[in-house]
């Protein structure tokens, strides 16, 4: 057997289209063409389909898990999805195209290297599609596959495509994200899916899935600037390792490697690594996103919520942050309201000093008017903090510039925040 | 790949290592919940690469039908030896005794839906506040909805339609008094990654799962093995065959796979041509297209 495995890659994807868009049937498409849909899974859904009177096999049916939404034929919640070719193993966020759509996007795109965005071909870009676009942005989603679907619908025809692909070119160069593709499909006959398009002839580009298996997103993580968030500190209390004392943690951003100078914050000790440990073996270096243990050449009294940096490359440190936040609660925003915050390892208590305007997330405009922030808005705000926070900016690294917000009445998980 | 970029495994490894150190990290007391099983065992290894080289922080828990094949006790008792875990056996046969329970009656019984009731009540017992299991979310449509961090209310039930949105890599384990988590390192990979993982780290697992000779019947389509568990009816003909087992679960609901695979390459191969999913011979999932749903809301794993 060859050992191929070792060498697959790993791609997180979310998709997003409007409520008809087909976007289930594009997921059912990927998981039916690329052999991810076993005989029991398809046979369950050929059951359901028959049973609600449809003719042809309901691919959307596959990604309904709950009992209810498959009687009410919606999704409620995001559901991950995964298939693999020999390349790349990929993990599917899919998410519901109406109720809370805000809020499951934002959750399935938190992780996502990549964002494919349906688009009607009849209809071209609708306020969907810029909400949808905008999210993925400010998000910070590297990469945007416009699929143009339903291309059956308007005879395959290319200037249909390149019409809409225009006006998808000017609206998107407003956005962060940089690395932006189109490509015309039909999700329910699978052209341009797994398999090229006999129809459209005229398209020279990639079909889907091998656009998806080649994307290049070994730069998707920030392999500059040094980050290691404390998350356990490691004592031994076996013989062996007496004195042992090392600090584990997954690695947020850049290379770490042994003998490192280094700092550790908030207390701004200097120390050295003095080795990487991974399961009883030691490397020499270790980068982001992996999950190692360090130990310094120093005794320090640093503990969970403390990082790792460099000297010459250090997060800022803040008690008052400016964010962009997605409101996730049912209640809606307080202001002056006092929530827990937390923020890789670490954990404060914020209040919500103000909000400086809300986005209109169907016209992008800012209102600036109407300031009440309720489920599903996204807003600008500032929050002061109890303890201050090691940050960078979201765009500089989506771990250490990330946060969410949770209630302390409910428990329930309200905000996510990106620092700016 | 480049020098900088991991690979699947590889990441899928970093993501389950942060998130058992942060269920170290947040909560007091939490157990790993141990069935003998493939993923389990991951689960384990993981855990002793989370923390080495410390011992791994938590005890591990197995919730024991009594209806197990022995090849699987013989084999987590040795893993327990070798690696001085703390194990703890919650029974399910005591449940049944002290009358919390009722086995179920008729030729399909199985204790796999009693499991559910010694599980909370063992978490009670320990005042446990987090059960951590290797359930994945590609092996059923209702666990594909499942958090990485997952809140049970104080009568240990799961309400899918309301679940606290989970972002980035951070994990809300906020809970009150009385309720408990669940939490699943594994959920992102598939039975393939758990295989080549298995493959690649030469992890021991049970010899059930490689191929062997074995007395079975066939029930319902499935080949299921027997055992002193199970009553067989007159026109089901016991016979060796060759089998294997995909998963391993109580043996009253556990089909077996006709494979001649007796080495890792060979189920790698096996499972990469398999045209089922693995819980296509368990009993328990086949009740009813909620079936998982439905038990996972008691609380089930």
């Amino acid at each position: 057997m060859s050992n191929n495995y070792l060498n697959m890659d790993l791609l997180r994807f979310t998709t997003a289209g409007s409520v008809d868009d087909g976007k289930s049937t594009l997921i059912g498409r990927l998981l039916y063409d690329s052999k991810s849909i076993f005989e029991d899974q398809m046979e369950a859904i050929e059951n359901a389909s028959s049973k609600k009177g449809e003719e042809k096999v309901n691919l959307a049916l596959l990604t309904d898990g709950l009992r209810a939404e498959r009687e009410q034929g919606i999704t409620i919640d995001v559901a991950y999805r995964y298939f693999a070719t020999p390349k790349r193993k990929f993990i599917v966020a899919d998410t519901p195209g109406h109720i809370q759509y805000t809020r499951n996007m934002v959750t399935g795109a938190s992780t996502a290297n990549l964002a494919i965005i349906l688009v009607d071909a009849r209809n071209g870009i609708v306020e969907q599609t810029k909400r949808h676009s905008f999210i993925a942005s400010l998000l910070g989603i590297p990469h945007i596959i416009y699929c143009i679907n339903k291309m059956d619908l308007v005879d395959y025809n290319e200037k249909a495509f390149s019409k809409i692909k225009e006006e998808l070119t000017g609206f998107s160069s407003k956005l962060v994200t940089k690395d932006i593709r189109f490509i015309p499909i039909s999700a329910i006959n699978g052209d341009n899916i797994v398999n090229r398009s006999h129809k459209m002839q005229w398209y020279e580009g990639s079909t889907l899935l091998h656009t998806l298996e080649n994307i290049h997103i070994a730069s998707d993580y920030n392999l500059i600037d040094c980050r290691f968030p404390i998350q356990n500190v490691i004592r031994p209390q076996i013989k062996e390792f007496h004195d042992f004392r090392g600090y584990a943690g997954r690695i947020s951003g850049g290379v770490f490697k042994k003998g490192d100078e280094v700092v550790v914050l908030p207390s701004g000790f200097h120390s050295k690594i003095k080795s990487i440990i991974t399961f009883n073996k030691e490397i020499e270096e270790a980068h982001a996103p992996m999950s190692v243990t360090l130990t310094l050449s120093d005794d320090l009294d640093i503990s969970r919520g403390d990082m790792i940096v460099r000297e010459n490359n250090q997060p800022r440190i803040l008690k008052e942050i400016e964010l962009m936040v997605c409101w996730l609660g049912e209640n809606p925003l307080t202001e002056k309201g006092k929530y827990t915050v937390k923020h890789t390892s670490n954990e404060v208590r914020g209040i919500v000093k103000e909000v400086l305007y809300k986005i209109d997330i169907n016209t992008l405009h800012r209102n600036v008017n109407d300031l009440k922030i309720n489920c599903n808005d996204i807003a600008r705000i500032t929050m002061k903090l109890s303890q201050p926070l090691l940050v960078d900016k979201y765009k500089d690294n989506r771990s250490t510039g990330s946060l969410i917000i949770i209630d302390e009445n409910t428990n329930n998980t309200v905000g996510a925040g990106m620092i700016i | 790949m480049n020098k900088y970029q991991l690979s699947h495994l590889e990441e899928l490894e970093a993501e389950s290592i942060f998130v058992i150190r942060e269920v170290a990290s947040q909560f007091e007391k939490p157990v790993l919940l141990f069935s003998g099983g493939k993923d389990s065992i991951i689960c384990y290894h993981l855990a002793r690469k989370a923390f080495y080289p410390a011992n791994v922080p938590f005890p591990i828990m197995h919730i024991d039908t009594g209806h197990n094949f022995d090849e699987l006790y013989q084999f987590r008792d040795e893993l327990v030896k070798e690696t001085k875990a703390r194990l703890i056996i919650a029974s399910v046969q005591k449940s049944i005794d002290e009358g919390k329970v009722i086995e179920e009656k008729g030729i399909n019984s199985s204790r796999n839906k009693l499991q559910t009731t010694t599980l909370l009540d063992s978490i009670n017992e320990y005042q446990f506040d987090c059960a951590m299991g290797g359930a994945r979310r590609d092996e059923e449509k209702a666990r594909a909805k499942e958090r990485f961090f997952s809140h049970r209310d104080d009568f240990g039930q799961w309400d899918p339609k309301n679940q606290r949105p989970e972002l980035w890599n951070l994990f809300n384990g906020k809970k009150n008094f009385g309720e408990h988590f669940r939490a699943f390192p594994i959920s992102n990979w598939t039975e393939m990654d758990v295989w080549q993982y298995i493959m690649k780290e030469n992890i021991k697992i049970p010899s059930l799962y490689f191929s062997h000779e074995r007395e079975c019947f066939i029930r319902n389509n499935v080949v299921m093995a027997k055992t002193d568990f199970i009553k067989t009816k007159p026109e089901e003909k016991v016979q060796k065959m060759r089998v294997r087992f995909r998963t391993i679960g109580d043996a009253t609901c556990t089909g077996a796979t006709i494979s001649d695979a007796d080495t890792l390459e060979m189920i790698i191969n096996e499972v990469s041509a398999s045209r089922t999913t693995e819980r296509g011979g368990r009993a328990d999932d086949k009740r009813s297209e909620a079936a998982m749903e439905d038990r996972k809301k008691e609380g089930y794993f």
